[in-house]
């Protein structure tokens, strides 16, 4: 990702896990959705901002050994779909952590990490990581 | 009305390395160099942790402790460090948005060696005291560089804490804080180095000896007290030599240290250190203690403090987050050749 | 709607082509299908492209004009479609060229699927390959394509409904095929301790649970079922073909142990043939990881919940094995995996099953054969059934 712009738009989702609510049937969403797949015409204009709990629990888990070469520094490195206590499903990557130690039901919690950067020069990006809890 | 300390929270990654790992690399004695300094391990950043998300880790815990405070009542956020990522381009920003605390408020990053935090906690002091802002964040937070091979080395390590400043509900009264400020160049960092520089045997006695033992004696004599009125007290802890020597030489016992004394056991965190030493003793102070705090900078000057535990500790939910102590635990250990590449010293293909 | 028949199929070898390049294994695919269906290429008038990443694998977007030039179509003014869908580029392409058809709008029309992938080293490919996950939310936040299919592994693992190796399994059968079929890129069985002892990708997949890098393009010709004799005797008839969606994000579905959009997609399919799961004798299924083909022969019915494994383990899926041969080409692991050729190739391989000229792979007696075409972590499936006349 180069683009300042791109990555500055989403910060409320990567820094806050800052989703949506539907307004009227309750359904949590993130990433934030602008409509609800639900209700579809009874939800229009009501998508309200919802900040998801940070704490979850381990849903399934992966370890790369293959990484793309924004994170070849961090292979092995261990990614996971998180269940938030709210219900949420969020992926991110799993870190502070002996990968032997991972399994599912595990509790964690999100943090900020640094993300990548776009070089030495360029932007460094931001973003939520699960630690162990 | 009286300003003080609302809530706090600490930080410090989980990684350490040991002085005899890095002594093994450079044909010294490490072992020996970690004792002389009193510094028996150090913490080390992750590869994705940097004083941003070391300050907004604390920040975090901070504002977990306070539930009833709105992020949004906070006018003035500083983070004190001398490890920004970025030259042009502030930290604060980042933490006062992953605390939700923007948009209407203050953001500074701050640089004054090691006590680049506690100047932040000055600041605030005195803009929620003229009405200015209804709570200010200073935070203090390093990842701090030491040349391979140097000295510093040894010691030089990463972590934070976060202090939220008010008027309202205050677990810590600061009764009186007080600055001592030279030109005393004892250690520096140029624009685009690497790595600081620093004047040796310099660094000692005109340089952190005399500002802390000035500006603690300057607070005793303003307050009227003596050290025996502290339950604990907190100096700048480069090393653990430097503090227990200082504590000495202004007449404090060691077990008033001891509580704040984590540079044996996590090194110097340098805009952390103080910020984390006192952590640890609000995380033990009950109402009614009394905490001595001096900080030093390099450049160089010292801030000092007297603080009191007030009840409002009782209802304070210091539970929300987790103790220093607590945060310290379950380190993984690094050997040398992880610690080059968690601390980007690898000369990597673009 | 009209009814559609193929009459021609053709394809590249599949590999690591060095000398040769898109445009180059484009047209080959293309002049072998219509020379399959006894045409000169001027009756064609309408052609549809099948290609994930030809903008990043080889700098040049807008190949449907390169295709159409280099075809000879350009001249002609012919039509050129280019259609993605990130690994199921080439069955969603398919599903255009039948609509096509069967709407009456174009007769006689060529689909084709290439890609060109080994001009751009593995990391720049595995990255455009995971850019068919969620780029935002997914690969964004650190996560890899081959990752989420391992997340997927690990939770059938953790509910039980297939073993790691039965999981493994799946590769064997893909290159026991392989071994067989003189277009894929590998030939050369291997064992279940092979694909086990792999160096890991994304634990608990290794290096032989996932389809590997591959150049390779293939085509099939189209007209409309009443006119398939005025041109050859060897046609097969296009029985149905269902396409469905499904979220992009992996983690946007409630049951990650099965792909929704197959089900449902598959459901549609055998209700447009007219037939079940049961008269099905080959599948061509996407398997560009193991875990993937667990999924696709249970969400296609062809296995219940829990029993896909174990066919593949006991070797039921290989040809003559069986109620049902998987992959009988090599599937995407031992044929190759040229991204939008895929799907078209399942095609070619199904048709060449139900004309009897499969050769040492051939499945005795196939009436009907499926093809299952998938892109990213299901979130674009199709379905397509073929049937011997």
């Amino acid at each position: 990702m180069s683009s300042v712009a791109r990555a500055w738009r989403e910060f409320p989702g990567k820094y806050n896990l800052e989703g949506t609510k539907c307004g009227n049937c309750g359904t949590i969403f993130f990433p934030k959705r602008d409509f609800c797949p639900k209700c579809r015409r009874e939800g229009i204009g009501k998508m309200q901002k919802y900040k998801v709990r940070r704490e979850g629990e381990v849903f399934s888990f992966s370890i790369i050994h293959d990484a793309p070469p924004c994170n070849s520094a961090l292979k092995p490195y261990a990614v996971a779909m998180v269940r938030a206590k709210d219900g949420v499903m969020i992926s991110g990557q799993l870190v502070d952590v002996e990968l032997d130690k991972i399994a599912i039901g595990m509790p964690v919690r999100a943090v900020l990490r640094k993300l990548d950067e776009d070089g030495a020069a360029g932007v460094i990006h931001y973003g939520y990581k699960f630690v162990p809890a | 009305m009286d300003v003080g300390i609302v809530s706090y929270g600490a930080y410090v990654p989980r990684y350490r390395i040991k002085p005899e790992e890095i002594g093994r690399i450079w044909g010294v004695d490490g072992k020996g160099m970690g004792k002389g300094l009193m510094v028996h391990q150090k913490s080390v950043p992750g590869l994705d942790e940097d004083v941003i998300t070391i300050s907004t880790e604390a920040a975090r815990y901070m504002m977990a402790r306070v539930p009833d405070v709105n992020p949004q009542d906070i006018g003035a956020l500083y983070v004190g460090s001398e490890s920004h990522p970025y030259a042009v381009k502030p930290s604060a920003t980042v933490v006062a948005e992953a605390i939700e605390a923007t948009p209407a408020l203050t953001a500074v990053d701050m640089e004054f060696a090691c006590k680049a935090g506690t100047a932040g906690i000055q600041a605030c002091m005195g803009m929620v005291a003229s009405g200015m802002i209804k709570y200010g964040v200073s935070i203090g937070a390093d990842t701090a560089q030491g040349a391979p091979g140097d000295a510093l080395e040894y010691s030089a390590s990463a972590g934070g804490a976060a202090f939220l400043i008010g008027k309202e509900k205050i677990i810590a009264k600061i009764s009186k804080t007080l600055s001592f400020t030279t030109d005393t160049p004892d250690f520096w960092r140029r624009e685009g180095q690497p790595y600081p520089t620093h004047g040796g045997r310099f660094t000692g006695d005109p340089a952190y000896f005399k500002h802390v033992t000035s500006a603690a004696k300057m607070l005793l004599e303003e307050m009227g007290t003596t050290p025996k009125d502290y339950n604990y007290a907190v100096f700048h802890q480069p090393n653990g030599k430097f503090p227990t020597r200082v504590a000495g030489m202004v007449g404090f016992e060691q077990e008033q240290i001891a509580t704040g004394l984590l540079s044996p056991n996590i090194g110097n965190t340098y805009s952390g250190a103080v910020p984390l030493g006192l952590s640890a003793v609000l995380d033990k102070a009950v109402p009614g203690d009394r905490i001595f705090v001096t900080s030093y900078g390099s450049g160089a000057g010292s801030d000092a403090f007297d603080i009191t535990v007030t009840d409002e500790m009782k209802n304070y939910q210091k539970k929300n987050a987790p103790t220093v102590e607590k945060v310290l635990e379950n380190p993984i250990y690094l050997d040398y050749g992880l610690y080059t590449k968690f601390k980007g010293m690898i000369l990597m293909p673009e | 709607m009209k009814e559609v028949a193929i009459i021609g199929v053709g394809a590249t070898k599949f590999g690591e082509l060095w000398g040769s390049s898109f445009r180059n294994i484009g047209i080959e695919a293309g002049m072998r299908a219509i020379e399959d269906a006894n045409l000169s290429g001027s009756e064609i008038d309408c052609l549809f492209i099948g290609n994930m990443s030809a903008g990043r694998f080889i700098n040049q977007k807008h190949i449907d004009a390169l295709i159409a030039d280099y075809s000879g179509m350009a001249t002609k003014n012919v039509p050129a479609i280019r259609v993605e869908a990130g690994g199921a580029s080439g069955g969603v392409a398919f599903g255009q060229a039948v609509t096509a058809v069967a709407s009456g709008m174009y007769n006689t029309v060529l689909l084709g699927g290439a890609e060109k992938m080994t001009d751009q080293n593995d990391a720049f490919i595995n990255t455009a390959m995971d850019a068919t996950a969620d780029a935002e939310w997914e690969t964004g936040m650190g996560l890899t394509l081959p990752s989420l299919y391992a997340m997927i592994a690990r939770r059938v693992m953790h509910e039980g409904t297939a073993t790691r190796e039965e999981i493994a399994s799946v590769a064997v059968n893909s290159h026991f095929h392989g071994a067989l079929n003189p277009g894929a890129q590998f030939r050369k069985e291997i064992s279940l301790d092979t694909v086990l002892r792999a160096s890991p990708v994304a634990d608990p997949l290794g290096m032989f649970d996932c389809a590997p890098i591959t150049d390779g393009a293939a085509a099939v010709v189209l007209c409309p079922l009443d006119e398939a004799k005025k041109h050859t005797d060897s046609y097969v008839k296009v029985s149905a073909f269902a396409q469905g969606s499904d979220t992009l994000a992996l983690s946007q579905r409630p049951d990650i142990t099965s792909f929704g959009a197959t089900v449902a997609t598959s459901r549609k399919a055998y209700e447009m043939a007219g037939i079940t799961p049961a008269d099905i004798s080959i599948a061509e299924i996407h398997d560009d990881f193991s875990i993937a083909g667990i999924l696709a022969l249970q969400d296609l019915g062809l296995y219940k919940k829990g029993c896909a494994g174990k066919a593949f383990l006991s070797g039921e899926t290989k040809v003559g094995g069986g109620k049902v041969a998987v992959n009988t080409s090599g599937g995407l692991k031992a044929r190759g995996y040229p991204i939008g050729a895929s799907g078209v190739a399942q095609i070619v391989e199904i048709s060449e099953q139900l004309r009897g000229k499969a050769d040492k792979r051939q499945v005795a007696n196939a009436k009907y054969g499926l093809a299952q075409s998938v892109g990213g972590t299901g979130s674009a499936v199709t379905v397509s059934i073929m049937e011997a006349v």
